[in-house]
């Protein structure tokens, strides 16, 4: 095909000589056609971020590079352009988005600036003129109050803004290809819809190509005209979406599409058991800024009178966004945060309104999996070490904690001999699996797991939750499960809590809500879920 | 709305600043009773001996026979009414004393303080530039040898060779006293005399900004946003200038307000070694004849200098950075 606006033939791209691996994208041949949505899909090291960049030619050169292929874009290979030309064409012909909102802006400058940067250094526009086209850019995203928005710093915006000024950032100069690197993964899931929703009535308008980088089939099914399926630096598969979504032909690509977390809400157990973990009008508030000489502290409610109950042996799901008081619920049932008011009892025994000492027996009937897999590991012990901690603390002899932990990484699917080993050996969904074997090795009741898998791939996610699972039956546990995804709330939890802004707005058993959400903002968290009717039209597995 | 929270927020500091300073005080006042020795068995030992009566004479007449705590309280309540006492010693205020020396030295922390600040960030940012090349390895290997020299031994170097062997240079003091200059004579003069003390005092500064300039900027360099002003289509030249050169300034900005209080110790070496009629040589004579009223109105002194210059560069600081809360 000529008319491709982008064509990637046969991209070599070369990693340098200490890696695992000799090259990141290997022999890949794609085309991007005109006002149309390329996904790439893949897991992380699958090279699909490398193409990104290497398109951009944002390698991180000179140990990275593209040594074979070529880049066609409007008639020119990219591989071959000088510096010089090749910066005419970023920002002003092929624009790229950002995965992390959060660090993709520049701290100290007003995001009116940063767009306008675009502007300034592609057209001859006076300063009055792009600021007139930066105010309609911001308008174009739907922001509110361009006037106030162009002034304002990153710091100032949500994570959801700051995406939709990267976007009027590629938008500024009509780019003919937007290339967008997992653009929602940091996000929420509403947020998400609204960017996903964002992007594909941008492309629309403006007729603009994009090449879409993500690992969530869900979030393909939302947005791609064509699909390529990536696995270690090779297309495994190409087609158009309606193909492979619905008759994927690769192995990889099933196993992919079924690692989606379908909406099939898991079944209340019939036997109905006394409650583990009770709260009662629990009541948190922050007051911020409160100096010794400042006055006018603010407030935030961070909790409000919220009210729960998990039976022995079940797990209850505790949904919500960013904002909603959910880790702060978690940090109150595992003692490291004190509420204002409210009761909090595990096993009929209060764990509020108690000293130090008294809190200590708690710690270990608590035990937390927290979301970071790579911050929550200390990176100077070994992983024998990091769960055998725990117990030696509470007087298990050293070599029979040492000997314990080895059988739970067993327990956890991996070999007992990563016990002497360090956790950057250790992929993310690995450590997720050590950061489970420590909460468990000291046989806790209860297991807090905020957001447990929301830095995995997809394909990853799929595994910890099953191994959660059969955890979970296997030690009796109970579980609070913390996570702003309902598709991942449904696979796991038989209850479901939705938290809105400190506040449970709908309570009830995940088939229940599922079949008939009452609250609105249950709804438009359901209607969030990319991919939904897709999902719907799977075959139950 | 802004400049009335800054506003707002320098008054707040201000206020905060009342008990550090007064905790300086009392624990100045205290140490220096810790101190053996006083202004009277000094001024005995030179007389060639004293009888202890004396002794007793003189401490009555300084007013060291009284308690501890009354003599703690007399030296605050003085202080309230800025009167920090009389030097028996040089016979003279202590007040008067501290001024006239304040001057010099507020001149050689200026200077010392723009020439390492801004050598030192530009040298980094060169170093960060030409990262991994012989330009860089050799700011970077002379940054860790002026990091590693003693401040005495810089300063009697210098006097060796651009003093005594070049003649470039006067080897002490701030002005030619006999030459009676004026007007823009004068400030040649002394500007003349200023370049080897505060030579002296800042190689070590500029050495430390410079290797935190360098680390700094190469951090800020790998981060997302740069490669999102990379693919705006934007030139190194304006990345840097633009985006990473501010957001790398801020570790040297704080380290630079944490480290003017050693800038001040650091010039009592200096004025010392080139004879600066500063507080620092002030600070030295007095220690050693045991005059404490002068000692602890330099302590005083000193502690406002340090609690100022903070303030000054949190100010900057908030200037700097968006982020900062005056809240």
């Amino acid at each position: 095909m000529t008319d491709a606006v982008l064509d990637i033939r046969d991209l070599h791209v070369a990693l340098p000589a200490w890696s695992d691996r000799r090259h990141a994208v290997k022999g890949v041949s794609l085309t991007v056609n005109p006002r149309e949505i390329l996904c790439i899909v893949g897991e992380s090291g699958s090279g699909k971020s490398m193409m990104g960049k290497a398109v951009m030619g944002l390698l991180p050169a000179p140990h990275v590079h593209a040594d074979r292929g070529q880049i066609l874009f409007e008639g020119r290979d990219l591989l071959t352009l000088g510096a010089e030309a090749m910066r005419a064409i970023r920002g002003g012909r092929i624009a790229m988005i950002f995965q992390e909102p959060m660090t993709a802006l520049n701290p100290l400058m007003p995001v009116g600036r940063q767009i306008d940067e675009v502007l300034e250094v592609h057209t001859d526009l006076d300063a009055p003129a792009r600021a007139a086209r930066v105010r309609a850019l911001i308008e174009d995203v739907h922001l509110p109050d361009p006037d106030r928005m162009m002034r304002s710093y990153p710091h100032q915006l949500s994570g959801g803004q700051r995406q939709r000024i990267v976007i009027a950032m590629a938008l500024a100069l009509e780019p003919a290809l937007i290339i967008a690197d997992e653009p929602t993964t940091a996000l929420d899931v509403t947020t998400q819809a609204q960017i996903l929703h964002l992007i594909k009535e941008l492309q629309r308008k403006h007729g603009t190509s994009v090449l879409f980088i993500t690992h969530d089939f869900g979030v393909v099914a939302e947005i791609a005209d064509r699909v390529a399926v990536m696995r270690q630096g090779e297309v495994v598969e190409k087609g158009p979406a309606s193909e492979v979504l619905v008759t994927p032909q690769h192995t990889y690509t099933q196993a992919l599409v079924a690692a989606v977390p379908g909406l099939n809400p898991r079944n209340r157990p019939a036997e109905v058991t006394p409650p583990l973990l009770e709260i009662r009008n629990l009541v948190r508030t922050y007051r911020l800024g409160g100096g010794l000489f400042s006055r006018g502290a603010r407030e935030v409610k961070a909790v409000q009178s919220v009210s729960l109950s998990i039976p022995k042996g079940s797990s209850l799901a505790l949904v919500g966004e960013s904002g909603s008081g959910k880790t702060t619920m978690a940090k109150c049932v595992i003692g490291l945060e004190r509420p204002d008011s409210g009761d909090i009892l595990l096993d009929g025994k209060p764990m509020t309104g108690i000293g130090r000492a008294q809190m200590r027996a708690f710690r270990r009937d608590v035990q937390m999996v927290f979301q970071d897999p790579f911050a929550s590991l200390n990176p100077r012990q070994k992983v024998g070490e990091i769960i055998a901690m725990g117990p030696v603390i509470w007087g298990t002899p050293r070599a029979q904690a040492l000997e314990e932990a080895r059988e739970l990484l067993r327990l956890v699917g991996l070999q007992p001999e990563a016990a002497d080993r360090y956790p950057h050996e250790f992929s993310g969904g690995q450590r997720q699996r050590i950061g489970i074997a420590r909460a468990l090795a000291v046989k806790p009741k209860l297991v807090v797991a905020d957001e447990p898998v929301s830095a995995l791939d997809v394909s990853v996610q799929k595994q910890v939750l099953e191994l959660l699972d059969d955890l979970r039956k296997q030690f009796g546990l109970s579980m609070l499960f913390i996570t702003h995804d309902l598709r991942v709330a449904a696979t796991v939890c038989e209850e479901i809590a939705i938290l809105q802004r400190g506040v449970i707005v709908e309570q009830g058993s995940t088939a229940e809500i599922f079949a008939n959400p009452q609250h609105a903002y249950t709804q438009s968290l359901l209607d969030a879920v990319p991919g939904r009717d897709w999902i719907s039209s799977l075959p139950a597995a | 709305m802004k400049n009335a929270s800054i506003g707002s927020y320098i008054l707040r500091r201000l206020l905060q600043t009342i008990p550090v300073i007064l905790g300086v005080v009392v624990v100045n006042f205290l140490l220096l009773q810790l101190a053996p020795g006083d202004l009277a068995t000094v001024i005995a030992g030179e007389a060639g001996g004293a009888t202890p009566e004396y002794i007793a004479e003189l401490r009555a007449r300084f007013g060291q026979d009284q308690p501890l705590f009354v003599q703690l309280l007399n030296y605050m309540g003085n202080l309230l009414t800025f009167d920090l006492g009389y030097s028996f010693r040089q016979s003279a205020p202590v007040l008067d004393l501290l001024l006239d020396r304040l001057g010099p030295t507020l001149l050689l922390m200026g200077t010392t303080l723009v020439v390492s600040l801004s050598l030192g960030i530009l040298l980094g940012l060169l170093a960060a530039l030409w990262v991994k090349t012989w330009k860089d390895h050799l700011i970077s290997v002379t940054a860790v040898l002026l990091y590693a020299t003693p401040l005495f031994w810089v300063g009697l170097m210098l006097v060796l060779v651009f003093a005594v062997k070049l003649d470039w240079f006067p080897t002490s003091g701030m002005e030619n006293v006999v030459a009676f200059h004026e007007g823009w004579d004068r400030v040649w003069d002394i500007a003349h005399h200023l370049i080897l003390p505060t030579v002296t005092l800042s190689v070590f500064y500029l050495a430390l900004y410079a290797r935190l300039m360098r680390a700094s900027m190469l951090e800020q360099r790998g981060l997302d946003y740069v490669t999102t002003a990379r693919a705006k289509g934007l030139t190194d030249a304006q990345i840097t200038r633009r985006h990473v050169f501010r957001n790398a300034l801020l570790p040297v900005v704080t380290m630079a307000g944490v480290q003017t209080g050693s800038l001040l110790g650091g010039s009592v070496v200096v004025e010392a070694v080139f004879a600066w009629p500063g507080l620092g040589q002030l600070a030295y004579q007095s220690l050693f004849a045991r005059d404490y009223n002068l000692l602890l109105g330099i302590f005083f002194l000193s502690a406002i200098l340090v609690v100022v210059v903070n303030l000054v560069v949190d100010i900057i600081y908030v200037i700097l950075d968006p982020r900062i809360r005056l809240g």
